[in-house]
């Protein structure tokens, strides 16, 4: 009661000072873009208002796996056309990727190559002829200095705080930029609808073999996602899965090795710590996220 | 003043029909293309650019040359550019227009084009593309209709054109720059990695746009009463000339660093277009080889005065000129920077019948554009009484 | 006022053309699209009225917050989590199981066509008897 208007300001004033200083203090420690960030929740400006306002909704689920930066080391020398045939055939399983002949129109996310075509600036004919006909696992690499992502006109590849490369298919215009950009040809285009249906929505032909997982529409690029699906439930990417299971039961060392590459005690950094490992077109400084060791 | 477009003789009026007949068919083709797919393209997944993306390049150099007359009329007070400012610039307009038009076809959803609105990526080349190219659009269209209307009522153009007329040449300038970066950025491709892209395309694009211009400029004279006059048609002709040379040159200049160096990865898309990849011909070599054929002899017919002043000669080299950028530029440097691919594998590019058509059906709109411009431009300009030259 | 009588009756022939569908269509308006709600699950991630009005910019944000930011839990106003899935939390067996008794109904009826389906698989539903009629 005894509050007169000039002391209320005053109280006011004070409190708002105080109020504000402590973001204040908080956005002077990090740099504006991160500060930014965090004040629109990972969202960028003009997706704050496109969704008039909001910030993303919801949280990161609990079985979640998560790193700073994932990663992926590929032992050739433990892998035979078994196990890399298995690592293709779950992910374009679980992944919906359909199986199109025409070589022109085909969509891959793992696949075989030889040396000679996955390491082309590595090659020489004297190397040992058991190394030149392994099958050479490629995917995306993940670039941690992402060249697709530099040149998307709209951001619908990009990367995500843990390093994976990942493709926004609501948004991408299909202008193939990020094709043209992608140094290791990890990308592929819907050149046809990958999945035709009929006019009441049913599956023309082949049905795709997994429900739980979203098909793609013509015209967009697609690719390995390193199962981003997969790790927010817990479970490290199919093929690393598929390779390590049947390398067990051939008693081999794990072919495929998943983990976070800035833990010093990840699987991952073990390996790189004990074997020599390389990437594809170091010269490029792409700094891809998947070595091998050859 | 556009009434003026649709008051004109049988000639024109033919002319008008078979440019629409001929988007018809493409507009056809491009409904089909949008319902089935890209896949209806000679396309694929290591080419993953063609004819529409080559078709692209090659006419924002087009569009580019327009500076070709504005510059030396407006900054070095070459008066006899006056006459035909207004040529260069509805030029450039249909050119321009046909640039988007060949992005939109090129995109896998066009409907959602707008997301590069939506979502401003400023670290894009392919965002300032769309901003530079949309800019000179709206310049160039501004500029011309002002210009032009100012002609028609007897008086000078208004001022306040001025500052917009100094813009559009740093701006010309920059639309084919941007072009050549969407290229010259990509770590992977040997073929396009590299700073001469931009001076390159500059310089074929001041060579094949007044080649062209030259052409309209000379069919204007046969079918209007309007003459862009012979001055003004042999100093184009010196333009086309020099930057031809500096084309080739550059070209060479290229080529020394590709194989003196002899890196694979450079080299190999130059193999595969000139010679084939490790022996393997293809459809590409006897046109690249054409088309720095067809270079050469214009080289040859426009460096000496004697033929070059002969406007019958100066026009047999325009086409030359035309028909060697247009390989070299809307074929070769779009299917040579992807094949080999990254892996070194080749796969083979070649157009399809549908994909011809909606190129075709671009080319027209471009075409019919340029037709209404010029019937407005050569009209105004008849009756005020400058037909003659 | 030149041709003051064709304008006169041009504006007419306009406005009969501009009103036809609605003079024409008068009387025969569909019913209101009536949707099958879930049998076993009562409770929505929103409230019925927010899910009527507010369903596409909910599924719009899950989208962006799922693909580009991998927070995937949502907490609804109950407390209640849900994963957040177009194609498996609200087209799952317990909820809107059959997309041609719930979505295709109103969005038929309004003529709306969402591309969610282009890619996302609706629930396979048993070949049921012929749709009813819409009158």
């Amino acid at each position: 009661m005894g509050v007169n208007r000039r002391k209320f300001l005053k109280i006011a004033g004070i409190s708002t000072l105080g109020a504000a200083a402590v973001p204040a203090a908080n956005a002077l420690a990090m740099n504006p873009i991160e500060w930014l960030d965090k004040q629109l929740g990972g969202f960028t400006p003009s997706e704050i208002l496109l969704h008039m306002g909001h910030k993303p909704t919801g949280l990161k689920s609990r079985e979640a796996l998560t790193a700073k930066r994932w990663a992926m080391v590929v032992n050739v020398r433990q892998l035979d056309e078994e196990i890399a045939e298995a690592c293709r055939e779950i992910c374009h399983k679980i992944h919906n990727v359909p199986h199109i002949k025409n070589p022109k129109h085909e969509i891959k996310w793992i696949w075989a190559e030889h040396y000679e075509h996955a390491l082309p600036g590595q090659y020489h004919e004297h190397i040992d002829e058991n190394l030149k006909k392994l099958p050479f696992l490629v995917m995306c690499n993940h670039c941690f200095n992402a060249p697709c992502c530099r040149v998307c006109p709209t951001k619908a590849t990009f990367k995500r705080k843990d390093g994976i490369v990942l493709m926004d298919m609501h948004r991408c215009i299909g202008c193939r930029f990020c094709m043209a950009a992608c140094p290791f040809g990890a990308r592929s285009f819907n050149w046809i609808v990958p999945w035709p249906r009929a006019e009441d929505g049913k599956f023309e032909g082949k049905e795709p073999p997994s429900p739980e997982f979203p098909t793609r529409s013509k015209g967009v690029v697609e690719k390995c996602n390193f199962c981003a699906e997969r790790l927010a439930k817990g479970q490290i990417p199919a093929c690393v899965e598929a390779a390590q299971e049947l390398c067990k039961k051939k008693g081999r060392e794990p072919a495929l090795v998943f983990g976070d590459l800035e833990d010093p005690d990840s699987e991952v950094r073990q390996v790189l710590r004990s074997h020599y490992a390389i990437r594809r077109k170091p010269e490029l400084g792409s700094k891809p996220n998947v070595y091998y060791i050859v | 003043m556009l009434e003026k477009a649709f008051i004109g003789e049988r000639k024109y009026w033919i002319l008008v029909a078979c440019l629409l007949g001929i988007m018809g068919v493409g507009f056809i083709m491009w409904l089909w293309q949008f319902r089935v797919g890209l896949g209806i393209t000679g396309m694929s997944r290591d080419v993953s650019w063609g004819f529409y993306i080559g078709q692209f390049t090659y006419l924002v150099g087009v569009a580019a040359a327009g500076v070709m007359v504005v510059l030396p009329y407006y900054i070095h007070h070459y008066k006899a550019f006056g006459r035909i400012t207004v040529l260069a610039e509805f030029m450039a307009i249909g050119a321009v227009s046909m640039c988007l038009l060949f992005i939109l076809v090129d995109l896998g959803n066009p409907v959602r084009a707008i997301n590069v609105i939506l979502h401003p990526t400023p670290n894009s080349i392919l965002f300032w593309d769309m901003i530079v190219l949309n800019g000179y659009l709206f310049l160039n269209v501004f500029i011309g209709w002002n210009v032009l209307t100012a002609e028609r009522k007897g008086s000078p153009p208004p001022g306040w054109i001025k500052p917009f007329i100094y813009l559009s040449i740093p701006w010309a300038i920059s639309i084919h720059t941007v072009t050549a970066f969407l290229y010259a950025g990509l770590p992977g491709r040997g073929f396009w990695l590299t700073a001469v892209m931009a001076p390159r395309f500059l310089a074929s694009a001041f060579c094949a746009g007044p080649a062209l211009l030259i052409l309209l400029c000379v069919i204007v004279r046969k079918t209007t009463k309007f003459d862009p006059g012979k001055e003004q048609i042999q100093t184009l002709g010196s333009i086309v000339t020099y930057a031809l040379i500096l084309n080739v040159f550059l070209f060479v200049c290229e080529l020394f660093t590709v194989f003196y160096s002899q890196i694979p990865g450079h080299m190999h898309h130059f193999h595969y277009l000139f010679f084939g990849h490790e022996g393997h011909g293809n459809h590409l070599i006897p046109l690249m080889w054409f088309a720095f054929a067809c270079m050469t002899a214009a080289i040859i017919l426009l460096v000496p005065s004697v033929t070059r002043r002969n406007e019958g000669i100066l026009t047999v080299a325009c086409v030359l000129v035309l028909i060697g950028t247009w390989i070299d530029k809307g074929l070769g440097l779009v299917v040579g920077g992807f094949v080999p691919n990254p892996l070194g594998k080749i796969t083979e590019y070649w157009p399809t019948v549908p994909e011809a058509l909606i190129t075709l059906g671009v080319w027209a709109t471009g075409f019919l554009i340029i037709s209404l411009l010029y019937k407005v431009a050569t009209s105004v300009k008849v009756e005020v009484g400058a037909g003659e030259a | 006022m030149y041709d003051g009588g064709k304008i006169i009756v041009g504006i007419i022939i306009g406005l009969v053309l501009l009103t036809f569908p609605i003079w024409y269509t008068h009387g025969m308006a569909p019913k209101r699209p009536e949707v099958k709600l879930p049998e076993k699950e009562k409770q929505c991630v929103q409230s019925k009225e927010y899910m009527k009005t507010k369903h596409m910019q909910l599924l719009d944000l899950w989208r962006d917050s799922v693909v580009r930011v991998a927070q995937r839990s949502y907490v609804a106003p109950n407390g209640t989590k849900y994963d957040m899935s177009l194609q498996n939390t609200c087209m799952s067996a317990e909820c809107h199981a059959k997309k041609t008794e719930f979505c295709d109904r109103c969005h038929d009826y309004t003529g709306v066509v969402p591309y969610c389906w282009d890619c996302h698989i609706p629930p396979k539903e048993e070949p049921k008897e012929k749709p009813e009629e819409m009158h």
